[in-house]
């Protein structure tokens, strides 16, 4: 019982004679790196909640000019049509670009795991180049190659006399390019880190390989097939610079609709629209990862998530 | 579940895992083939295409062989500096900004290093357009442009317009892509490390050089170039804060594209965009090669 004791001072005096013997300046480095990160957070809130605080803002006409607490855009906003209309947009734009890219992209991520290595190298390279490429240079590559095939004069429309001009699905295919390679790597990135042992004591007890595949495979791709979906979906619900050079008769989106009014000027509805843009996209962060959290208790620990969630997929991802 | 195991032992083992066929593994593979073929990869080869060829009469392209295009994108050089310019400065804002944020999440996080790490997803993962929109109003005459100058009387509060305007929003939006990498790097680092060199009698700062910095390199690369490609390219952040007065890459292309639709002068100019994505990527990829040697080296 008493042996414990005999380390601890000695303990005690090491740890307190290194504090007080080299460095004086450790509590004002300590001070500045705390104030530094406060700051550091701050300047990447505030300008946040200012919109969303003045979106409540009943004032006339001067967008930062606070005249009380009213909901008076949030009605002009919820009565506007052409908002609505611009919002569907959206909302179809991000659901089709989600469902195709994560389809895609775990169809990819699975069948890459089996392919020679002289269609991987090239496919892992393109895979690279499509995420890292500035989204301006696919925007317009994608714009000249789709006028030049299915648009007015295009070569396909001339050789069918079909057009099919732009519209969703040209937006929703320039969009998923992005976003299958995400999922690919996200998908791959956990299938890297799975547990084969399951996959082989299934096919030991002669389970087929679809069988194998819903049962064993999929439950522990889930999540990284969340947050694929979840990413892809806000990804091209906000998207603004692929969005502008594709679009086709009536599918402009609601990010579309936000700049043109911040190039004509903008009025207190603008902080409403993105208030309620960012909602969106904080409903899904939080559900995805409140649905990953329960998954992961429900399975045991098994899908092997930390506290992150999707968070952590996504700075994980990220690099 | 006991009984089974006896069985499957009489199988041999190759022959327990047969997986999906290569005709399967075909067809998993084939969609994104298929995008990547039509939707990067012959883009780009219309755009090289594009770049050597005449305009047509109404806009679009007109065939033939030509290096005009080039030649005008050379005499027209403008926007390139400006946006190279821009994005190596927002890069080393970012870096400046982002390393010791990264550090502290890294050293001192403990628990919360998780909470950190979410709310800056947060804001990366919320929409690029509103951040930069919420920039506007708040350095707008009515915001804390305004108060600035009411204060002091002093114009240089009016930054909207300005290259400092777009050098902040660049800043704002891609800062958590610069800290994701550097707290990756240094999560990993060995703490002892630091312990060690202090040790040794070296002070904080030479701890820092010597010890820290080195380790935290590749994460350092890899956020400079995640932050700095994009940087590059981007055009709603010189648009809105820089009422399109900063005359980036990004601009001139929208202008080539969208309003003159002169899509071969366009097209040479993306070239050069792609050409300077090509150099920063081929030295980020010698730079990773070279550690790794380094390192192995370092084993034998």
């Amino acid at each position: 019982m008493s042996a414990p004791a005999v380390p601890i001072p000695a303990q005690q005096t090491m740890r307190g004679r290194a504090k007080q013997g080299v460095d004086h300046t450790a509590g004002l480095v300590e001070a500045w790196l705390r104030a530094h990160t406060l700051l550091v957070y701050a300047f990447l809130y505030v300008p946040i909640i200012v919109v969303v605080v003045y979106s409540f803002n009943g004032t006339n006409q001067r967008v930062m000019h606070w005249e009380g607490f009213s909901l008076r855009w949030y009605e002009f906003v919820a009565q506007n049509n052409e908002v609505q209309r611009y919002l569907w947009n959206s909302v179809v734009v991000g659901l089709g670009t989600a469902i195709i890219s994560t389809t895609v992209g775990t169809m990819a991520a699975l069948g890459l795991q089996r392919v020679p290595r002289f269609i991987r190298m090239p496919f892992d390279a393109l895979t690279y180049v499509s995420v890292i490429v500035p989204e301006l240079v696919i925007a317009l590559a994608t714009l000249v190659f789709f006028a030049s095939t299915i648009g007015r004069d295009g070569i396909l429309t001339n050789a069918t006399g079909i057009t099919l001009g732009f519209g969703y699905h040209t937006i929703i295919g320039a969009l998923s390019l992005f976003n299958i390679s995400l999922t690919l790597l996200l998908v791959r990135a956990r299938l890297s880190g799975m547990d084969r042992t399951h996959v082989e004591a299934s096919y030991d007890l002669y389970a087929t390989p679809i069988r194998t595949f819903w049962q064993i495979t999929l439950p522990q791709l889930l999540p990284a097939i969340v947050a694929g979906f979840l990413l892809s979906f806000t990804f091209a619900f906000d998207d603004y610079l692929i969005t502008t050079f594709v679009n086709g008769q009536g599918t402009s989106t609601l990010p579309l609709y936000v700049f043109g009014q911040i190039k004509r000027g903008v009025n207190p509805s603008t902080n409403v629209i993105a208030t309620l843009m960012l909602l969106v996209t904080l409903t899904l962060l939080i559900g995805g990862q409140w649905l990953l959290g329960r998954y992961a208790r429900r399975s045991g620990g098994r899908a092997g998530l930390g506290q992150g969630g999707v968070a952590e997929i996504v700075a994980e991802g990220g690099t | 579940m006991a009984a089974a195991a006896p069985a499957a032992e009489v199988r041999p083992r190759a022959a327990t895992a047969p997986g999906p066929s290569r005709l399967v593994t075909a067809l998993l593979v084939l969609p994104a083939g298929l995008w990547y073929l039509f939707l990067l990869v012959l883009p780009i080869a219309i755009v090289l295409l594009f770049s050597v060829g005449n305009r047509g009469e109404t806009g679009g392209y007109a065939g033939g062989f030509t290096l005009d295009n080039y030649q005008g994108a050379f005499r027209n050089s403008g926007p390139f500096v400006t946006s190279l310019y821009l994005a190596i400065a927002g890069t080393l804002l970012c870096l400046l900004i982002g390393l010791p944020l990264a550090y502290f999440i890294a050293t001192r996080g403990g628990r919360r290093k998780t909470l950190f790490i979410i709310l800056l997803v947060v804001p990366f993962w919320t929409s690029f357009l509103i951040r930069t929109y919420a920039w506007l109003i708040l350095l707008g005459r009515d915001g804390l442009a305004g108060v600035g100058v009411d204060l002091t009387g002093n114009d240089a509060f009016r930054l909207l317009g300005t290259d400092a305007a777009v050098l902040l929003g660049l800043t704002y939006g891609y800062l958590p892509l610069m800290v994701f990498p550097l707290y990756v790097t240094l999560e990993r680092m060995d703490r002892t490390l630091v312990e060690a060199s202090k040790d040794l009698g070296a002070g904080r700062w030479a701890t820092f050089r010597q010890v820290t910095l080195p380790i935290a390199l590749p994460g350092l690369i890899t956020g400079s170039i995640l932050v700095f490609i994009p940087m590059m390219g981007e055009y709603v952040v010189p648009q809105i804060l820089g009422y399109g007065q900063t005359f980036t890459i990004g601009s001139a292309l929208v202008l080539r594209f969208l309003e003159f639709r002169d899509w071969p002068a366009g097209s040479a100019m993306a070239v050069g965009l792609i050409f300077i994505m090509f150099v920063t990527i081929t030295f980020y990829l010698w730079f990773t090669n070279r550690g790794r040697r380094g390192r192995e080296q370092s084993v034998v």
